[in-house]
């Protein structure tokens, strides 16, 4: 057995056999073999090699007749690459010294060889990585020990454990067979971080490297409430963690009772209580659950679950079937928040070296209004349907706001004079989540009809900390005092000027930190669909008044770490339920 | 034949460098000879019969490399290398 620590960024326990995934989506069997039959695997490669020569051989001998022989020579240079007496002794030593695998020796090595290629600075070499690659490709199909992509057909449940999953690998993630994941890398606030709450799949990441520990079918435990990855649980470990997961889901379904409940504190404090959704149909689940409404919806699934460039018929169409689900709930809307770690399959920007202070969001959208427009029109469209509202995201300057507005207004000429039906009156909101808007706040209430928090940005902004990046994670916290001191200005500005004002970051998905938040004056909490039953339940167990004291004792703390040992010991006090073991 | 050891410098003077193709020409060259042909880059040493090797030294145009030859035909190896070298790998009028 093996405990690893990553950082949690969705909960839950999965328990499974591991689905290892390397950097090009296949799985790599990473196996050792017996001494006894080392000379039988290193019997296998030899085959395997000459297999995949004859099949080289083969190509070029086609594509020399075809196309002339330059095509041809990149087979003849893999034919040599194949035949190198180096490659050979180091897969052989392998194998023979380290009783690896042939598949695995041959991962390692030509990997290795690849990734020093790509280093080099000639670029035309660097290029020729891909050769490598495919080399390697082509010997793990003839040694049987790759099908296709793994994710793709998926037929038994497993616990996905690869160096990284991007936004749109975990977008695609077969819901009805994964269970969970893990990754080397990540930071608690990525966008894939984002996506995991949103298909409710347990997963840490940020654990380090790990995947060379893990054998193929290895049973393993994730718990994404704790941040702990265990590889080859022992039966006690596994009985604990059974009994576990049985508890949860006999408390969630004592939760489950609150549905109908009204979130409200025992001294009849209101709170609006919404969903932050990725999908159209995670509503079904809000509604299970209770929400309000949307106060956050998404809209960036449509680049990153697909090959093409959504239409605007794609994008009305999506918009209509969530605000048909909903009812006459609201529904805000955001605008594409595209950039950074969020990219589709069509690159909008060249390589930036800040991605995060560079060309993303609503400054990609201005910039880029062939993709802007489609999905403004369908949120007009949609509005015919409900409670639509539109908010636009990451917005630094006034300037910012004016030209979305301009635009908006330009979109619903437009449509009047197509005679296309839409709703131009709808409510316009702005996220806040750059320091610079919650400076300017003041200005900012005098042209907008709400406003939310986006924690996740904020903290990142605040406290100068990529959310995407393990190094620096400990440092990513909501619960920053600096965090809490824009969240307060912010409430009261809004106050002062009668602009709702909510917040949607993950923080308020967490009790203690929801619980802060009402005491600071917020009223309005947008959370992922699995965490409304518990916030609602916090909610339910204390008075404003708590609240309050909670939040005037925290914003005389110094750090993170403080304010979250108070919340916690508080939360323990008020809603003992809650506390998780 | 006596075993015999030479060494010398080249310069890759083919604008591409040490890129696929003339990796290929080298190694079908250097595979006519018995003797081990190495070539040096710095600390980095690359062995002729190996095309990773070769590819990983990542030697582009301009780049001066030690040969070294060791074997009972040295001699000629070396004469065919040099010629190969010289001639930019026939690459010369491509630019």
């Amino acid at each position: 057995m093996l405990e690893l620590h990553g950082i949690p960024v969705s909960s839950g326990v999965a328990i499974g056999p591991a689905l290892v995934l390397d950097p090009d989506g296949y799985s790599i069997p990473r196996c050792t073999i017996k001494r006894s039959d080392v000379a039988d695997e290193i019997e296998r490669l030899q085959q395997a090699v000459a297999s995949v020569a004859r099949s080289l051989e083969e190509s070029r001998a086609r594509t020399s007749a075809k196309m002339g022989n330059s095509t041809g020579e990149i087979f003849a240079a893999q034919l040599q690459m194949l035949r190198d007496p180096r490659m050979m002794a180091e897969l052989q030593r392998r194998i023979s010294q380290l009783q690896h695998s042939a598949a695995y020796s041959v991962s390692q090595v030509l990997h290795n060889y690849a990734e020093t290629m790509r280093r080099l600075k000639s670029s035309l070499l660097a290029e020729r990585a891909d050769d490598v690659l495919d080399i390697e490709r082509q010997l793990l199909f003839a040694l049987g020990a790759v099908t296709t992509n793994p994710l793709k057909d998926l037929s038994a449940p497993v616990i996905v454990l690869s160096n990284s999953l991007t936004p749109s690998e975990t977008a695609n993630l077969d819901r009805r067979f994964v269970l969970g994941f893990c990754t080397e890398t990540g930071g608690p606030g990525g966008h894939t971080a984002i996506v995991a709450k949103g298909l409710e799949l347990p997963a840490v990441v940020g654990i380090g490297p790990f995947l060379g520990r893990v054998g193929e079918k290895t049973q393993v435990i994730v718990d994404g409430d704790r941040g702990r990855l265990v590889l080859d649980p022992d039966k006690k470990t596994l009985q604990e963690y059974r009994i576990g997961q049985e508890q949860q889901r006999i408390f969630a379904r004592s939760l489950e009772q609150l549905r109908d409940c009204p979130a409200e504190t025992v001294d009849g404090a209101h709170v609006l209580l919404n969903a932050n959704i990725e999908f159209p149909y995670e509503v079904a689940s809000c509604l299970e659950r209770g929400a309000d409404g949307i106060g956050l919806y998404r809209t960036e699934f449509l680049y990153l679950s697909s090959d093409s460039e959504p239409s605007e018929e794609d994008h009305y169409r999506a918009y209509s079937q969530v605000v048909q689900a909903i009812g006459d709930r609201p529904v805000v809307i955001r605008t594409l928040d595209l950039g950074a770690d969020k990219m589709g399959s069509r690159p909008l920007v060249d390589r930036e070296n800040n991605p995060f202070l560079g060309l993303r969001s609503i400054r990609l959208s201005l910039k880029n209004q062939d993709l802007f427009r489609p999905q403004l029109r369908a949120i007009l469209r949609a509005a015919v349907h409900g409670d639509v509202r539109m908010m636009f995201p990451l917005i630094t300057t006034l300037a910012e706001l004016r030209q979305a507005r301009m635009l908006v207004n330009v979109i619903a000429e437009d449509l009047l004079e197509e005679a296309i039906p839409h709703r131009r009156d709808i409510p316009i909101g702005m996220m806040v989540e750059v320091p610079a808007a919650v400076l300017m706040l003041d200005r900012f209430v005098q042209e907008i009809d709400f406003l939310s928090i986006g924690t996740n940005d904020l903290v990142q902004y605040t406290l100068a900390v990529d959310r995407s990046n393990e190094y620096v994670a400990d440092l990513y916290q909501s619960s920053d005092p600096a965090v809490l001191r824009l969240i307060k200005h912010s409430v009261e500005v809004a106050a002062t000027a009668n602009v709702p004002i909510a917040v949607c970051g993950e923080m308020s998905s967490r009790p203690a930190r929801a619980l802060l938040l009402l005491g600071l004056g917020v009223r309005s909490l947008s959370v992922p669909p699995n965490a409304l039953p518990k916030v609602k339940k916090a909610i339910r167990s204390v008075s404003i008044s708590e609240c309050q004291e909670m939040a005037a004792r925290a914003m005389t703390l110094e750090s993170a770490g403080e304010v979250d040992l108070f919340l916690a010991e508080r939360l323990r006090k008020l809603v003992p339920e809650l506390t998780i073991p | 034949m006596n075993k015999t050891s030479l060494c010398f410098d080249v310069v890759v003077r083919n604008p591409k460098g040490l890129h696929l193709r003339a990796i290929n020409t080298l190694v079908e060259a250097a595979a006519r000879f018995e003797s081990i042909i190495l070539l040096q880059k710095d600390a980095e040493q690359a062995d002729c019969a190996s095309v990773f090797s070769l590819m990983t030294l990542g030697a582009e145009q301009g780049t001066q490399l030690k040969v070294m030859i060791d074997g009972e035909d040295a001699t000629p190896a070396a004469a065919a290398i040099q010629h190969l070298f010289e001639n930019g790998f026939y690459e010369l009028d491509e630019a």
